[in-house]
């Protein structure tokens, strides 16, 4: 700002100038905010339409051309879903399935990122090299021969089935011990120094100064959980193991239109949780996806 | 630097001139023994560190992989579950079946139909997202960015669903807002012309949050001094974009291209749920294709189907790196 008034000779219309910058610097290009706020519209009309369906009574969902805003909004639909779907088992079974995946995320994948960050030990490239190469195999690709297993080991029936193996992934370990690496080596030095054991290292100063890294995969994690779809799908065996997106998609595929109602009022409760989630954490989630992108 | 020396050799008589440096040249001296001496015990406390993971990563991970190639490789027709090794080796025999049936090559090719429209669009809406937000926009930033990133978090089933609705002919919301317009909408879904391009449409709507946000953060690392050059050289918005900004998001722009593009590959959820494969088979993907192959009890045609998806997915990563890697 200071230049303009040091300039040799003053723009002949300085108050335009001013004003244009003034604009700039609190707004950015006015222009773009007209298809950005379109473009942005476009991405949330599904989630309105979700919700507005999913209060939307019988007369109104049979209507053509559809309503956008329910004529008399009721609550029929969700009341319809926890009683004749078992929703609420659905979610229990979601939770707890995702709540243990996270865990043993949590717990091995750390473990395991220390140990390839800073530790030295034979074979350690090997096994370095071996987990990070399976980072981009698909899980179809093990899907068979993993449920044929999971089926031997007799965990079909149970929830058990669904959570062994997620247990430990290596996305956990790559994030892990990126972040671990960036810790100063100093800090476990001085410990040893101070007689403090291998393994409390680990516990006691490692893990507590990892938090934000725990934090962004602990997200993650539990997103990737609460969105798997395929193999809870197969390898539930009856309802009492259906997580919540399996029991909607099983609800979906044999419907009539006429279940419409309640399908979105399913759809509000399978995203409801994750939407407040994300909406809470925005900022840590952000920015721990741009950091595992960038590195 | 040969003053140096001197200080540091264990000379008698000039002990003033040493006390100044030998304290942290001890400490130096019995930090490397500490370290030989702990070697012994840093290796037992990594491996106890690594056991429970290599435990389950062997487990689930890597013997269902070898199992899955030796699968594709035999006939299992006569074995069932509980006897999985009771089989014959048949060599490629299952690939022979695979790419004689017409309908693999249905779902090839719609599975690459897909990936080659929806990465490209995926990736260039992202970019344009983030390249609006960083540098057109200063107000409600945070609300843009939720906004466009919200269906990335969302389970794919229940986005599914909602777009079945959205999209129902008669009394689905797409072609409410197009009959504003005077356009009698298609039955979506059920149009072999359309069921495919609707799920390019849907991947892309829920992808590109994923490209925006690694980007905007990419962005936010190119140094302002560098654009500020730029533009005192005069360069245009378009070629500091192409000459600056482009080049430093490459690496960025790979890996976010990499992910999705492996994520693309095994396009499966939308299929399932909202049209199983049709119709027609118009959206029948090559894991689709695996899947019905599972269910139907055609373990090795599954295994061998899911093992040419996963050469073709190391095929488009190397190519990917080929065109986007750095020209040094």
């Amino acid at each position: 700002m200071s230049t303009l008034s040091t300039l040799p000779t003053p723009h002949p219309d300085t108050d335009r100038v001013l004003r244009r910058r003034r604009i700039r610097r609190t707004w950015g290009q006015p222009w773009l905010y007209l298809p950005l706020g379109g473009a942005l519209l476009l991405m949330i009309a599904p989630f309105l339409w979700m919700f507005s369906g999913s209060f939307k009574p019988e007369a109104d969902i049979r209507r053509v051309p559809p309503v956008l805003i329910p004529t008399a909004p009721t609550t029929a639909n969700y009341g319809e879903l926890f009683n004749s779907l078992d929703f609420t088992s659905m979610f229990a079974n979601s939770v707890s399935v995702a709540l243990a995946v996270t865990a043993g995320n949590l717990i091995f994948c750390s473990m395991l990122g220390y140990a390839l960050a800073k530790l030295e030990f034979r074979g350690q490239r090997a096994v370095f090299l071996l987990v990070m190469g399976t980072l981009m195999i698909p899980g179809l690709v093990t899907f068979v021969p993993l449920y044929v297993l999971v089926a031997n080991m007799q965990l079909t029936g149970s929830l058990l089935g669904l959570i062994l193996p997620f247990l430990a992934g290596p996305f956990g370990v790559f994030l892990m011990r990126q972040f671990i690496s960036t810790l100063p080596d100093e800090l476990i030095d001085a410990a040893r120094v101070d007689g403090c054991r291998e393994l409390a290292i680990f516990w006691k100063i490692i893990l507590p100064l990892t938090k934000p890294a725990l934090a962004t995969l602990g997200i993650i994690t539990f997103l990737g959980s609460w969105n798997n779809f395929l193999w809870p799908l197969v390898v539930a065996q009856n309802e009492s193991q259906y997580t919540l997106p399996v029991g909607l998609a099983l609800a979906s595929s044999g419907q009539s239109f006429t279940r419409f109602g309640i399908l979105l009022a399913g759809a509000v409760v399978v995203l409801l949780p994750v939407m407040l989630v994300f909406l809470f954490f925005q900022r840590q989630f952000v920015a721990g996806i741009a950091t595992t992108g960038l590195k | 630097m040969t003053s140096m020396s001197t200080k540091t050799l264990p000379g008698r008589g000039d002990t003033d001139q040493q006390s100044t440096a030998g304290p942290e040249r001890r400490a130096a001296r019995r930090g490397f023994a500490l370290r030989v001496l702990a070697r012994g015990r840093q290796a037992r406390a990594a491996w106890i560190l690594a056991a429970p993971f290599l435990a389950l990563f062997a487990t689930f991970m890597l013997l269902p992989l070898v199992w899955s190639l030796l699968m594709s490789l035999t006939d299992t027709s006569s074995a069932d579950l509980r006897t999985p090794l009771n089989v014959s080796f048949i060599g490629l025999d299952n690939y022979v079946r695979l790419f004689q049936d017409e309908q693999f090559f249905t779902a090839l090719r719609n599975t690459a139909v897909f990936v080659l429209v929806a990465l490209p669009l995926t990736l260039a809406a992202g970019l344009a997202a983030a390249v609006a937000l960083d540098r057109g926009i200063r107000r409600f930033r945070a609300v843009f960015r939720v906004g466009f990133y919200l269906p990335v978090i969302t389970s794919i089933v229940a986005v599914a669903v909602v777009w079945k609705t959205l999209l129902e002919p008669r009394a689905g919301l797409v072609n409410l807002v197009l009959g504003w317009f005077g356009i009698d909408g298609p039955a979506w879904l059920a149009d072999t012309r359309f069921a495919l391009p609707v799920m390019i449409v849907m991947a892309v709507w829920r992808n590109l949050g994923t490209v925006m946000i690694i980007m905007l953060a990419g962005l936010q690392s190119v140094p302002q001094s560098l654009m500020e050059a730029a533009e005192l050289d005069g360069a245009g918005a378009w070629q500091r974009f192409w000459r600056v900004t482009f080049p430093l998001l490459r690496p960025a722009l790979l890996l976010t291209a990499v992910t999705t593009g492996i994520g693309y590959l095994q396009f499966f959820d939308e299929p399932f749920v909202m049209t199983d494969g049709g119709p027609l088979d118009s959206t029948l993907s090559a894991t689709l294709y695996a899947y019905k192959q599972f269910g139907n009890g055609n373990y090795e045609m599954a295994s061998a189907a899911s093992y040419v998806i996963f050469v073709l997915i190391v095929v488009l990563t190397v190519l990917q790196f080929r065109v986007l890697r750095d020209k040094d």
